[in-house]
């Protein structure tokens, strides 16, 4: 094995790609729909244009057929412009597309795959229950069989992408039965929207992502075919795990690209911003904030593409997934808080794209495991 | 229709800051890119090439081996093929010289309907090299091009300079070089990066796969030599007049008088 640092320049072009997309198309009107709280279709499905769904599906699904890290970089730079586009994209990969490919069978694949890779569709991805968060296994939604079919009965909260006008459905986790050692079996379901018992309502008043849509999901006695079975049944705990451990690799992305965002406009600031009689950023409490943020991300960026290198190459990275996602989103509060700081206060103004920062920064140390979660999957990797 | 499309790598002049003692770019640390209206330039041939039935669109350059990065940026716009001419022998060389060694390269390619180019660079800005270029090949030239359309082998240029609009029509093959207005370049497809770096080759052509006349390339093949850079400099000798407000006006206005800055 050679160490090597130098990343190859097709990656430095899908940086280039999606950067040059989100200054251009998404920068313009992030403050408007995070301040409208308003879901916009045309951005995804611009990011679906250019490509940006289904980017680590295989061409003859109907994605673009990158690697991982490709993809993580797509999200770090959508990130550093808007946290909420960025959701959108990242859950829309990481939850909505990559269970379908990675699990599902080949009609489902050549069904959903198409049209959710092109962002001409979205799928949510419904796991956290009213009563089940970071403990899974309070879920009480469940699904019996009933001849060719299923009836699902339940509820789901904080989906992301689950009640927008393009979602085509939601891919939910239910119990369907017992195990021997009298621990529940799970499967996951792809049920679509319309479906007759499935109701959906979109979630308002967010206090961060607000330009992302995020929904509870209702199953009253829905029915659905045993072909909207993800996979096999009982597979859907080992699907649900390998999810959010690609998930976790997203979300830590999101808070690099957060960080990134946050630091380029204070160091943007301080060199502008004049007190007693020069810029801040030649004054030391100024000036070694900004190293501090300088030195964060590269720690950070370092931790997790090395958890994208383990994944791409087959190798366990559930621990260094934690790691990652946990290190990433609290550099990303860190560093968002630093930089309204160096803002003063103007940083607390909506004019500054700092003060969204902060805000988006926020969910980054809960959503798919918690940071106290994260810690638990650390110290048990660790033999705690 | 088959398309050429010259490009060129060049610093990427936001980024770039002079030094105030030698006059010389500082280079480092700053990025190169496509130059912009080459950008413009690809994207009208790629547009082109879509209304019409087949076809290709290739992209050329002249540069040192590391405007290779500039080609793999025009594949990934999806552009079909990339040549990247490059030889120790071209260095200096001014305008003439590259538009020179470009028609060579042309010639080579053979089978072309248009030639886009640029109207200019963001570092020379000379706007020379398509003007030249057309003459080395004998082609028919239009310039500064806001809009071109394509009947059978009828082209028709339109460009804006002031409040003149021009309207050219000029059979191919021709040359065109186009303007930043002409359209708005797309964003580059995940994929077709993908496809850029795996499945498309950038092709390397040197001195000795050009059939030249060596007194015309390079420094030797170039009648203009850049003497000196320097920073125009702003400052002014100002003039300080410490009179009551209504008397400085007038001195003000003697003193523009005088100058002829302004006729009453």
């Amino acid at each position: 094995m050679k160490l090597c640092y130098q990343m190859d320049e097709k990656y430095e072009m899908i940086r280039m790609a999606a950067r040059e997309f989100a200054e251009g198309e998404i920068k313009p009107v992030a403050g408007e729909l995070d301040e409208k709280e308003e879901f916009s279709v045309s951005l995804t499905q611009q990011m679906g244009d250019i490509g940006l769904f289904g980017m680590t599906v295989p061409e003859e699904h109907g994605g673009q057929g990158l690697d991982y890290i490709s993809y993580i970089i797509a999200v770090e730079e959508i990130a550093r412009v808007d946290g909420s586009q960025a959701a959108t994209l990242a859950a829309g990969n990481s939850l909505g597309i990559d269970p379908i490919d990675k699990f599902g069978s080949e009609s489902q694949c050549r069904k959903y795959l198409p049209d959710l890779c092109q962002g001409k569709t979205l799928m949510g991805f419904g796991l956290t229950e009213p009563n089940a968060g970071s403990d899974a296994g309070a879920t009480s939604t469940t699904a019996v069989k009933e001849g060719d079919s299923w009836v699902i009965n339940g509820r789901k909260t904080m989906t992301t992408n689950a009640n927008t006008p393009i979602t085509k459905g939601s891919i939910v986790q239910a119990i369907t039965g017992a195990r021997p050692d009298g621990k529940p079996d799970y499967t996951c379901f792809i049920v679509e929207n319309g479906t007759p018992g499935f109701t959906l309502n979109t979630m308002k008043r967010k206090f961060m992502w607000r330009g992302s849509n995020t929904a509870e999901l209702f199953f009253n006695n829905c029915r659905v075919s045993n072909d909207a079975v993800l996979g096999n049944p009982g597979d859907g705990f080992k699907q649900m795990l390998a999810t959010l451990d690609g998930g976790r690799l997203s979300i830590g992305a999101m808070g690099i690209g957060c960080a990134q965002g946050a630091y380029e406009a204070a160091l943007r600031y301080s060199k502008e911003r004049i007190q007693f009689g020069r810029p801040i950023c030649k004054q030391q409490a100024i000036a070694f904030k900004l190293a501090d943020m300088e030195l964060k991300i590269e720690l950070a960026r370092n931790l997790l593409y090395k958890a994208c290198w383990l994944a791409e190459n087959k190798r366990p990275f559930g621990k260094e997934a934690a790691m990652s996602k946990l290190y990433c989103s609290e550099i990303a509060r860190e560093v968002a808080d630093e930089a309204v700081q160096i803002h003063g206060g103007y940083g607390l103004f909506k004019d500054y794209d700092v003060e969204r920062f902060y805000r988006d920064q926020r969910l980054l140390q809960i959503g798919e495991g918690t940071s106290e979660i994260l810690r638990i999957v650390i110290s048990r990797a660790i033999g705690c | 229709m088959n398309i050429i499309v010259t490009v060129k790598q060049v610093p990427d002049t936001h980024e770039v800051k002079i030094d105030p003692k030698t006059g010389a770019l500082i280079r480092e640390g700053v990025p190169s890119i496509i130059n912009p209206e080459d950008k413009n330039a690809i994207e009208e041939a790629l547009r082109l090439k879509k209304s019409s039935d087949d076809g290709e669109v290739t992209v050329l350059s002249m540069g040192p081996l590391q405007a290779e990065s500039t080609l793999r940026e025009a594949l990934s716009m999806g552009v079909d093929r990339a040549i990247l001419v490059s030889d120790r022998a071209f260095a200096g060389a001014d305008t003439l010289a590259t538009s020179y060694t470009l028609s060579m390269a042309i010639k080579k390619i053979e089978r072309y309907d248009l030639i886009l180019c640029g109207s200019q660079t963001i570092d020379g800005e000379t706007g020379q090299v398509g003007p030249q270029l057309a003459e080395w090949l004998d082609l028919p030239q239009a310039t500064h091009a806001e809009e071109i359309n394509i009947q059978g082998n009828l082209v028709t240029v339109k460009s804006n300079f002031d409040s003149v609009t021009r309207v050219m029509e000029m059979k191919t093959p021709a040359l065109i070089t186009v303007s930043n207005r002409i359209n708005k370049p797309r964003y580059k497809h995940m994929n077709k990066v993908l496809r850029a770096y795996r499945d498309k080759a950038v092709v390397t052509w040197s001195k000795e796969d050009l059939k030249l006349n060596p007194i015309r390339i390079g420094l030797n093949g170039s009648p203009t030599w850049v003497r000196k850079t320097f920073v125009h400099s702003h400052s002014r000798d100002g003039i300080v007049v410490e009179k009551p407000a209504a008397n400085c006006a007038e001195d003000i206005l003697d003193f523009i008088l005088e100058k002829a800055l302004l006729k009453l």
